[in-house]
């Protein structure tokens, strides 16, 4: 029994990253109507930073503690990455989705290389500080506190963006803009604007989401592009444009996964890979389809 | 004329480089004949029907691993034979394959060919007993036509019989793919393309056709997968990943997808400037990305655009 609340634990806690990284996603397809595949690549850019912020904040002194802080900070500071990558894509928003699609590639290959660039081929770890909020006791298993912080800050960020996009008038009009984009522009919205900030807002919770999970394992160069197919695997079973769609997915993988692991580990992917053909093929608008973000 | 000319001149000097004397440069050559026959293939699909596929590695993958398990379990070391098994089992995989997705078009069609090629890597990755997981599977050295060539060495083997061998099957898979693309059925897919409603109204059999396109491209990818693992002497689950289908759209997008000789020319670029970029810098993705960024905002219609005024594929 706690092994297996311990399993499902492991999968929730892949969800909440795994759940920011489909959130951006979703809504840059909202808005931008583009399938980022370098939202992969956004993930593995937080998780690396984050590790450098952490670690060059501690040697400077900062207590151990303060080391979520810090982590939250350098996800966020990521955003300045926004506007020009949106500049980039504006290019190209009235050709076909297969160039979309493309450009988006171009990016994941270029990231791949700056991160190898910056931060080489090896794994990268962050100094223990994974372990600093202590650990909780369930049965026999322990779990480690940071994880639960991470769970519950998923849900915050789930539901923050439910009261942005119902109820702030940001929300409103991005809303809007994913509904109908002519429409929304010909009532005086500022497109390019908008999607400068959703592109932003889209990039900044991979960046979180990366910087959020790694203090529990080692950043490798390869995460982001195995990161985008999981992603992708949770839009699709959520149903593309959709919040809570993005939200379902994630749990739906995160745990499915965990629980292959555990049960039958060559199934890990393939499991969700079966899943994700199935929704496509009976309903291959997702579970949760709407039109809007 | 040129449109004559240009693919006879190409094909001679083609011919022409293992005489050379500069070995590196023919063995460069044999994975270029691999994506070239399978580019024609998903240029059927892509340039010609309008359907994009983020999975078509899968293809090339069942090919290269069909020649290695022929090869390393059953100990079969005809090409032919490993060539004529590849394209029954690609044809077998993609008959279910292909009959699901081409219910979708656009977005859709590409995250349901991208999560099948997936599937079938994380099946390569993962059932070490009969794919040799990660370290994939060998290849041992075919024979081509019953000929060993057991006196020659690898090279001398690999930019020998085994690049005319490459070379004579690309040309045949050109001849073929000409043939289909000005068949009554390339026009339907044509048709297709620019627009599907018209295309049903006139009596094309919209879903029909598009199978039979993904069919095609499946045989064709399977066939060029075969080549090339051979050179390699390795058939590895990174043959399946979703990144690889992604670099076989880029080479088709390079060359220009919406002309025959596109796919040919955007392997052939591809693979050279991989090469080239490969020695001078270990970024070379980086410098790729930068390329593909230029060539999609810039140039959507490849290289071949630039040459041709006119898309005539």
């Amino acid at each position: 029994m706690t092994q297996a609340l311990n399993l499902v634990l492991g999968g929730v806690f892949h969800a909440a990253a795994l759940f920011l990284v489909a959130a951006g996603l979703q809504l840059v397809f909202g808005v931008q109507k583009i399938l980022n595949l370098a939202c992969g690549s956004f993930y593995a850019l937080g998780a690396y930073t984050g590790i450098a912020a952490v670690n060059a904040a501690l040697a400077a002194g900062v207590p151990a503690p303060l080391f979520l802080p810090v982590l939250v900070a350098s996800g966020l500071a990521l955003g300045v990455l926004g506007p020009p990558l949106e500049r980039l894509l504006r290019t190209i928003y009235d050709r076909d989705e297969a160039f979309q699609l493309l450009l988006t590639f171009a990016l994941v290959l270029m990231l791949e290389d700056v991160i190898r660039f910056v931060w080489g081929a090896a794994p990268y770890q962050m100094a223990g500080v994974y372990l600093t909020y202590g650990q909780v006791r369930l049965g026999t298993a322990t779990v480690p506190v940071y994880n639960f912080i991470v769970i519950a800050a998923g849900l915050a960020i789930a539901a923050g963006m439910g009261l942005l996009l119902t109820r702030s008038r940001f929300g409103g009009i991005v809303r809007a803009a994913a509904e109908n984009r002519g429409m929304a522009q010909a009532l005086g919205v500022d497109m390019g604007r908008i999607s400068t900030r959703v592109f932003t807002l889209g990039l900044v919770l991979g960046t979180v989401g990366g910087a959020l999970v790694i203090p529990a394992g080692a950043a490798v160069n390869e995460m982001g592009i195995e990161l985008i197919v999981e992603a992708f695997a949770v839009v699709v079973i959520g149903g593309l444009g959709s919040m809570r769609g993005a939200f379902v997915g994630a749990l739906v993988v995160g745990v499915l996964k965990a629980v292959a692991i555990a049960v039958y580990p060559e199934a890990e992917m393939l499991a969700v890979y079966l899943i994700v053909i199935a929704v496509l093929l009976f309903r291959p608008t997702g579970l949760f389809a709407r039109a809007t973000a | 004329m040129t449109g004559r000319l240009a693919p006879a001149a190409a094909v001679t000097a083609a011919a022409a480089v293992p005489l050379l004397g500069r070995d590196y440069y023919a063995t460069l050559m044999l994975p270029f004949f691999g994506y070239s026959i399978a580019l024609l293939g998903l240029n059927l699909l892509f340039g010609t029907t309008g359907l994009l596929s983020f999975g078509h590695a899968l293809f090339l993958a069942v090919g290269g691993y069909t020649a290695a398990y022929l090869g390393s379990t059953l100990g079969v070391r005809s090409l032919e034979a490993m060539l004529a098994v590849a394209l029954v089992v690609a044809a077998v995989i993609a008959v279910p394959v292909g009959w699901l997705c081409v219910r979708y078009v656009k977005i859709y069609f590409g995250m349901l060919t991208l999560a099948f090629g997936m599937l079938f890597y994380s099946f390569l990755y993962k059932f070490y007993a009969l794919t040799g997981g990660d370290e994939g599977m060998p290849v041992a050295r075919p024979s081509l036509l019953g000929q060993g060539f057991g006196e020659l060495d690898k090279t001398a083997y690999l930019i020998g019989p085994y690049y005319y061998y490459s070379l004579a099957l690309c040309l045949v898979a050109a001849v073929v793919m000409w043939r289909i693309v000005r068949s009554p059925l390339g026009l339907s897919l044509r048709a297709i393309r620019e627009n599907a409603d018209k295309a049903e109204y006139v009596g094309v059999r919209v879903r029909r056709y598009r199978f039979y396109a993904f069919v095609i491209a499946a045989v064709f990818g399977a066939a060029g997968g075969v080549l090339l693992v051979v050179p390699t002497g390795l058939a590895a689950p990174t043959l399946a990943y979703w990144t690889h289908s992604g670099n076989l759209v880029f080479m088709l997008l390079l060359g220009g997808f919406g002309h025959f000789f596109g796919p040919v020319v955007g392997a052939f670029v591809f693979i050279f400037l991989q090469d080239q970029v490969m020695s001078v810098t270990q970024y070379w993705r980086f410098v790729f990305g930068a390329v593909l960024a230029a060539v999609v905002i810039f140039l959507p219609h490849g290289l071949m655009g630039l040459l041709a005024r006119r898309a005539d594929a």
